[in-house]
């Protein structure tokens, strides 16, 4: 399996176990499984946004499921980070709609400026950079995911440098 | 401008909010079918309005309705899918977002017709911000009382769940969703049995598309002739297209079913035209598993008639000479893009979001996304072309779900119509990594004596 070992336990706080109490009884009388999806999302952002096999251990545990049961499901949707990844990470659409203008050039862009590749992360932890399929707002080309929103229109060198400059100083301010 | 039903009143400030969308009429749908209709009524209404599963399929509403077992005693479930992810669309996350409680009016009228006490929104994960938009116009919908028990004191008791999905087009195919939603990998389910005998959790389900929940209040409130008068032929209603590509105005778009291609393309009221003053060469018209058309094939039919935005029209010609509406994730394509490139990004697609289950499809989005790589980077050979067709061909039909049939699709449209620029791609393989190929020579003949 892709998954990462830490040996570090998970430790959810009240607030958040309160949360996936919460969503769990949403669903009908033993239907508790349904919750999984939503689950993996809540612990993926408790965890520094990915999912260790610790994480997915803790959440086999929650929902009564076996580990098997969470692995298959988080190895198949391409949300779950399998991997650590940087305090932004930085989701590219690259598909049609967004190739055609200027996706491709974003990403090239965003590659040159952070000095890496499709995949990695910056050396002071803050940027990952991932390639996405549709994301769903192609008339908004180019654009890219980070955290809970989306940033359309990105098609200039000084949109994008505003952007990054943006999210590092929420970094620096988050430390 | 035409009708506008479900964006009639998007430009009202605040129409996000419950009090204002109550203030114009909104919630009347669920008074009227709680107070003076029965479920069957309203599932009549809908039958009538002609209204057609607006997620890509076009299967009548009305009927698929009418095919939920209610005779087992066994619990009924309405399944919203905004797991909206089919490239070029974008109009769910444009209604969800700026103006939610009509899909949640929607929902509820359409439980009421089901007899359903539980209703899902399955939105796909990275729309984020929009789930919470939702659950903030459920809670105050249960505030209202329009949701919850006892609604309007007439012993209806209704919940409503949105659940995240987490980043896969399968979950967009309705078995697949039902299975991401038990909380599963998102293999789609063999049919039969139907949603509707069989859906989730083994129960009898309807899984209807954001925009077809959407339209349900405005029948209801005004009855599905009224509806069905609106459009052309068996085309009725409104459709969201969601324009991209390259055109002046890119967005979301209600349009009059029957609207001429060459206005909504070109006029002000919708795109505004190509960008940039340049030619028109392609235009997928409904999503990217619809067939990819030449402008000639795209402005007129093959019998030389204007091509209209509906159902019927869009797919005159069959897929030798005609498209779909499909989802309406309308893209448009300048003279300066590649088509083989875009081909190669739109099987690169389908590979990554093929589930695996079936050989034909796993196997084969793999091989056309290598074969288009290498013609698309100048290391093609002629027989590539039919190599590709072939793997279409058996990868076409072949499958538990329709993702097949999508991923194939735009390989065959591409060949078949544009198959001079994929030679081009192979006899002159170098040139072909500096420049594109512009326009294919039958529309420039066409453009040069326009008949428009």
């Amino acid at each position: 399996m892709l998954a990462v070992k830490t040996n570090k336990p998970i430790i959810l706080t009240e607030e958040i176990q309160n949360k996936i109490r919460e969503v769990m009884e949403q669903y009908p009388d033993g239907k508790s499984k349904s919750a999984l999806l939503p689950i993996l999302h809540i612990v993926q952002d408790e965890n520094s946004g990915w999912l260790s096999v610790e994480a997915m251990d803790k959440v086999a545990e929650l929902l009564n499921l076996r580990s098997i049961e969470v692995y298959e499901v988080a190895t198949f949707y391409s949300m779950y980070n399998l991997k650590p990844v940087g305090r932004f990470l930085l989701e590219v659409c690259h598909t049609g709609p967004c190739a055609i203008r200027k996706g491709e050039w974003l990403i090239d862009y965003l590659k040159k400026k952070l000095r890496i590749n499709v995949g990695e992360t910056t050396a002071d932890g803050l940027f990952t950079l991932k390639t996405v399929e549709c994301l769903g707002a192609c008339g908004y080309a180019p654009m890219m995911q980070v955290g809970e929103y989306y940033y359309e229109f990105l098609e200039t060198p000084e949109k994008v440098d505003k952007l990054l400059d943006d999210f590092r100083m929420k970094g620096f301010n988050k430390n | 401008m035409g009708k506008k039903i479900l964006l009639e009143h998007i430009n009202k400030p605040g129409i996000k909010s419950y009090e204002v969308y109550r203030q114009n009429g909104g919630y009347n749908s669920v008074e009227k079918a709680l107070k003076e209709l029965k479920p069957a009524d309203i599932v009549e209404e809908v039958k009538k309005s002609g209204l057609r599963g607006r997620g890509g399929a076009g299967f009548p509403a009305g009927m698929k309705w009418s095919f939920i077992d209610k005779k087992s005693g066994n619990p009924r479930y309405l399944v919203c899918n905004a797991d909206e992810s089919e490239p070029g669309t974008f109009k769910d996350r444009y209604l969800m977002e700026f103006i939610p409680h009509l899909l949640i009016e929607g929902m509820i009228t359409s439980c009421i017709a089901l007899e359903s006490n539980l209703g899902f929104i399955y939105i796909r994960g990275e729309y984020k911000w929009i789930k919470k938009i939702l659950e903030q116009a459920i809670a105050e919908a249960r505030a209202a009382g329009w949701l919850g028990h006892n609604i309007l004191g007439t012993g209806y008791s209704l919940d409503l769940i949105v659940h995240p999905g987490a980043g896969a087009y399968i979950c967009g195919e309705e078995t697949a969703l039902l299975e991401s939603l038990e909380g599963k990998r998102g293999n789609p389910r063999m049919k039969p049995p139907f949603p509707a005998v069989k859906g989730l959790y083994g129960n009898p389900t309807v899984v209807n598309n954001v925009e077809t929940i959407a339209s349900i209040p405005w029948i209801i409130n005004n009855g599905g002739d009224a509806y069905s008068k609106i459009g052309i032929g068996r085309s009725t209603g409104t459709k969201l297209i969601s324009a991209c590509g390259n055109i002046n105005k890119p967005g979301v778009y209600e349009i009059e079913l029957g609207l001429p291609v060459d206005e909504f393309l070109n006029s002000e009221e919708y795109c505004g035209g190509i960008k940039d003053g340049k030619m028109l060469k392609a235009v997928v018209a409904g999503g990217s598993s619809v067939p990819i058309l030449p402008a000639e094939l795209f402005y007129k039919t093959k019998k030389g008639e204007p091509r209209l935005m509906s159902y019927e029209s869009l797919s005159d010609g069959g897929f030798e000479s005609g498209t779909m509406l499909g989802s309406g994730g309308f893209i448009v394509y300048d003279e300066d893009q590649c088509i083989v490139r875009n081909t190669w990004n739109f099987s690169r697609f389908y590979h990554h979001e093929s589930c695996g289950q079936c050989s034909p499809c796993r196997e084969g989005t793999g091989w056309m996304e290598k074969v288009l790589h290498n013609l698309e980077s100048g290391h093609g050979k002629i027989s590539d072309i039919d190599l590709l067709w072939d793997i279409q061909k058996k990868i076409d039909g072949n499958t538990i779900c329709p993702l097949g049939d999508a991923a194939a699709w735009p390989v065959a449209s591409a060949i078949r119509h544009f198959r001079e620029e994929f030679e081009w791609h192979v006899d002159h393989a170098q040139e072909a990594q500096k420049r594109n190929y512009g326009l294919l020579k039958s529309t420039k003949e066409y453009f040069a004596a326009p008949v428009l």
